[in-house]
């Protein structure tokens, strides 16, 4: 069934298909996804024993209340015992009911206590994989290769039915080797949370949380951010692809070689015409500032200041290279200057003082922001 | 000797006009107000998450911006714990305390009325923190109701407003709860020894206390909140040398035992009407006692399990984690006292007792998914999903609010005089209940399926889920308008109700409120009963 057909379906059918076949059922999700590494299927199996603790627990509670129900009724002429609680049972109650609940306890504590240590294990990994959120999206940084990702929402016309499930450049990982994660944030709070492959800890500014993962299964496996980060928190997807170990090595000598391209492009002190930068800004904006700054520079007004016709974007060029490179501090604005080079900088700042009738006419080159840093 | 009678001729009938609510120092009129005030409130958090579950009827922006979405979605949450719940059991408080110790009235009764008229105050700010972004007063409160920050940092003036708002309902908390301790402790008739007290005045002197220790706790947090916003310091920025973390702690010190400070009144709202409609003593009256003590104790030093996800040490985290999990012994205990104070009974099943078996059923669900939630390495899972957000309205609205409704529906003849309708009563419930499953059911699913918490659009694979929660929340929602009616009915008329309307209301307690005609006297027990 097509999607547009689906949502009236559902919208007029909810009720009848609650009761309609387990086939019909089957296609909900009920559970956790299939886990895929070994840390996500111990957890997997220990919440299926804590559920299984819960269901038992909830079936007996049921039968001693509706047999209560149905037998102790003053309808049936049934005479209440008015010294019930003063016998044994009443008596040593509060007791024995303690001591059994925590042997449950207990049980469910230990081989939580020893999953955790593994969740919490630090052999040493294979690679290394720094996690950065930001306002919204995230930085992907290969530790031991020096390559970065940059990963952000795929608009909807692109991602179909995986829309807020899906990002432009996902994070490639290898099967079968340890990888660590060390999660940070530059803003606000955020979560990394992708269920198949491993647990969440939060990306805190200033702190900086580690979980890993041995991915067993090749595929695409995602998540989205789970700790509230303001405004695009529903807009940040996570999307990891799991390949095998070669093709991975494969993947990452084009990264080093597409990263060296691009740093002679940026150092090659070619002067760039108007019209190639704001082609080239353009880009990067949408891609960059448009999520605070809005694509049409108007943002959100006073935490994300408009840039269209603002004083900084059409004043004094040393003013808006500061602002960009450095951040603001005491501001949500962050200091680009260390995640992008000189020319996509020159390019971004280009387009900001040329685009939405700002008109300036500057054509900042790679050259003015290197000077600037 | 004759200035005297008409001293006394003077305080029989309640003052007139509006002065007889703006000054009173009357606690079954300041009952009164709490309650129509948490009555009011109750629809105002209500339409919030009406509208939020519109939104999330459909995937897409609807209605809301997600800004406005999340200040829903933290304002509801606001308006429900510290405009509802907590005003309705405080107005519970009120009216029944004294009636059921034998008191004339509350300890200190101006205090009473100062600690009531600051909620509208606090109440109209709140409201304002709403309306100041549609004037120019910056981007919305986006944060939930746990204002973490930095994002707390973020927002506009709204965030100032809620903070004020935060430190007007703690001094009005701290004001009342110390009131209803001294109560408690000092008016009691003679003969009411601690341990014959009726379990309702138990759960809230317990209730007061743990209110009196964690209120300045949240009050110093969001105050250092605000200094961080206005002036310069940097308690929780990481830039500055401070910690966004330690927010989470000063906020969870407070919010962990706020949970116990909102189901605590109503457990004892249970250990009331069960014994009665089951026609027999409560089962284990002294473990029910001692169960919320320990309840009070464990709950004050478990605050971290709402915070696994900060990665504290492994020694830190396993602590927190038994911490926790032990939790379920009290609790246990009591519902388990509960439900065999029913057995053997010879039930009846008039509106209140209704609302108290389906909590026990429900509440104890809410239980059992706690300790899986407790689970450290499970809740790395769950945390910040739907499933969070389906255990903890199942362990609120059974726990809290249902209780507060059994329990109006149960003094609702005492307060007035007169029967409510037993069958629209009836049928309150089983509409309500209904209701509230179908929208709270189905996120353990969508929750474990992986829709986080607080988000305004969603992936199509969680359409399914959310349509049934969201026809299931108009169900729920649209049911109150009858509980409105019901309570308005009542007021107005209806079959006399006579001093002891539930048969079994004297069973295995003192219960001095029935001694009393329905409606009591604008004065009761001006001489104090004598209890054996």
């Amino acid at each position: 069934m097509s999607n547009r057909l689906r949502k009236p379906c559902i919208a007029f059918a909810v009720p009848s298909m609650l009761l309609a076949s387990g086939a019909a059922f089957a296609e909900y999700k009920l559970n956790f996804p299939e886990p895929v590494s070994p840390v996500t299927r111990e957890v997997f199996d220990l919440h299926m024993m804590t559920a299984t603790v819960a269901l038992i627990i909830m079936v007996l509670v049921t039968i001693v209340i509706v047999y209560s129900i149905f037998k102790f009724r003053k309808s049936k002429d049934y005479q209440a015992d008015q010294e019930f609680h003063n016998g044994w049972f009443g008596t040593w109650s509060w007791l024995f009911v303690p001591a059994i609940v925590l042997g449950i306890d207990l049980t469910i504590a230990g081989s939580a206590s020893s999953t955790f240590d593994l969740i919490e294990d630090k052999t040493p990994a294979d690679l290394t994989v720094k996690v950065t959120g930001s306002q919204w999206k995230w930085t992907y940084e290969y530790m031991e290769d020096d390559v970065k990702i940059v990963s952000s929402l795929l608009p909807k016309e692109e991602a179909g039915d995986l829309y807020l499930r899906t990002v432009d450049n996902p994070l490639v990982l290898p099967v079968d080797r340890r990888v660590r994660f060390l999660h940070t944030a530059t803003d606000v709070l955020h979560a990394w949370w992708v269920p198949a492959i491993a647990v969440k800890k939060d990306s805190i500014p200033g702190y900086i949380n580690e979980t890993w993962t041995i991915i067993e299964k090749e595929g695409n496996y995602h998540g989205q951010c789970a700790e509230n980060c303001g405004t695009g928190h529903a807009f940040m997807p996570i999307q990891v692809n799991a390949i095998a170990g070669d093709e991975f090595d494969k993947w990452m000598t084009e990264q080093k070689g597409l990263k060296l391209a691009k740093a002679a492009e940026a150092a090659s002190g070619k002067v760039w015409q108007l019209a190639e930068l704001m082609t080239k800004g353009e880009e990067l904006y949408n891609k960059n500032c448009s999520a605070c700054h809005k694509p049409d520079g108007s943002g959100i007004p006073p935490v994300f200041p408009a840039l269209k016709g603002s004083a900084i974007a059409m004043g004094d060029i040393s003013k808006h290279l500061d602002v960009v490179i450095n951040g603001a501090s005491g501001t949500a604005m962050a200091a680009w200057g260390k995640q992008l080079d000189d020319l996509d900088l020159a390019a971004i700042i280009t387009y900001e003082r040329n685009a939405w009738d700002n008109n300036t006419g500057d054509a900042v080159q790679p050259s003015d922001v290197k000077a600037a840093r | 000797m004759s200035s005297t009678a008409t001293h006394d001729d003077h305080h029989h009938a309640p003052p007139s006009g509006f002065g007889r609510w703006l000054f009173s120092t009357n606690h079954k009129d300041i009952g009164t107000m709490y309650l129509i005030f948490s009555l009011i409130m109750l629809f105002l958090g209500g339409s919030m998450a009406m509208l939020v579950r519109a939104e999330l009827y459909f995937p897409g922006l609807q209605f809301l911006e997600p800004d406005l979405f999340n200040n829903m979605v933290t304002t509801h949450a606001i308006i429900m714990v510290f405009g509802v719940v907590m005003p309705a059991a405080a107005g519970m408080a009120n009216w029944m305390i004294p009636l059921q110790i034998g008191a004339p009235d509350m300890a200190l009764p101006r205090l009473n009325n100062l600690s009531f008229w600051l909620l509208p105050a606090a109440a109209t700010l709140l409201i304002l923190s709403i309306i100041v972004p549609f004037f120019g007063g910056g981007a919305p409160v986006n944060t939930g109701w746990t204002l973490y920050p930095p994002l707390s940092v973020q927002a506009g003036m709204g965030m100032d407003l809620l903070i004020f708002t935060l430190h007007v309902l703690g001094i009005s908390s701290i004001l009342a709860a110390i009131n209803i301790v001294t109560t408690i402790l000092n008016m009691r008739a003679p003969g009411l020894t601690m341990m014959k007290l009726p379990l309702f005045v138990w759960a809230w002197l317990f209730t007061a206390i743990l209110l009196i220790m964690i209120m300045p706790a949240l009050a110093g947090g969001v105050t250092m909140l605000l200094f961080d916003r206005h002036f310069g310091t940097s308690f929780f920025d990481a830039a500055g040398g401070g910690d966004p973390v330690l927010f989470q702690h000063l906020f969870w010190f407070f919010g962990h035992p706020e949970v116990y400070v909102l189901l605590l009144p109503s457990i004892g709202v249970l250990g009331i009407i069960v014994p009665t409609f089951a026609r027999k003593p409560l089962f284990g009256y002294k473990s029910l006692v001692w169960g919320m003590g320990v309840l009070l104790l464990l709950g004050m030093v478990v605050w971290a399990h709402h915070q696994y996800t900060i990665g504290m040490s492994v020694a830190a985290t396993n602590y927190f984690m038994i911490g926790t999990i032990l939790i379920s012994i009290p609790v246990g205990l009591m519902l388990f006292n509960f439900m065999f104070t029913m057995w053997r009974g010879a039930m009846t099943f008039e509106t209140p007792m209704l609302f108290a078996i389906s909590i026990i059923l429900m509440f104890s669900f809410a239980g059992t998914t706690g300790v899986m939630l407790a689970v450290v390495p499970a809740d790395l899972q769950y945390h910040d999903t739907y499933f969070v957000v389906a255990h903890f309205h199942y362990a609120l609205i059974p726990g809290a609010l249902f209780g507060l409704y059994a329990g109006v529906f149960y003094w609702l003849p005492k307060w007035t005089g007169h029967m409510y309708n037993e069958t629209l009563g009836k049928i309150f419930f089983w509409w309500t209940t209904i209701g509230f499953n179908l929208t709270f059911f189905p996120q353990h699913f969508s929750g474990l399926a992986g829709m986080p918490r607080r988000i305004v659009d969603y992936s199509v694979q969680f359409v399914e889920f959310n349509q049934i929660s969201s026809i299931g929340a108009f169900i729920f929602g649209l049911s109150h308008l009858l509980f409105v009616y019901i309570i308005i009915q009542t007021v107005r008329g209806g079959p006399k109700a006579g001093d002891m309307p539930w048969e079994g209301a004297q069973i295995g307690t003192p219960g001095l409120e029935w001694t009393l005609p329905s409606p009591p006297p604008f004065h009761s027990f001006e001489t104090p009963p004598t209890v054996k």
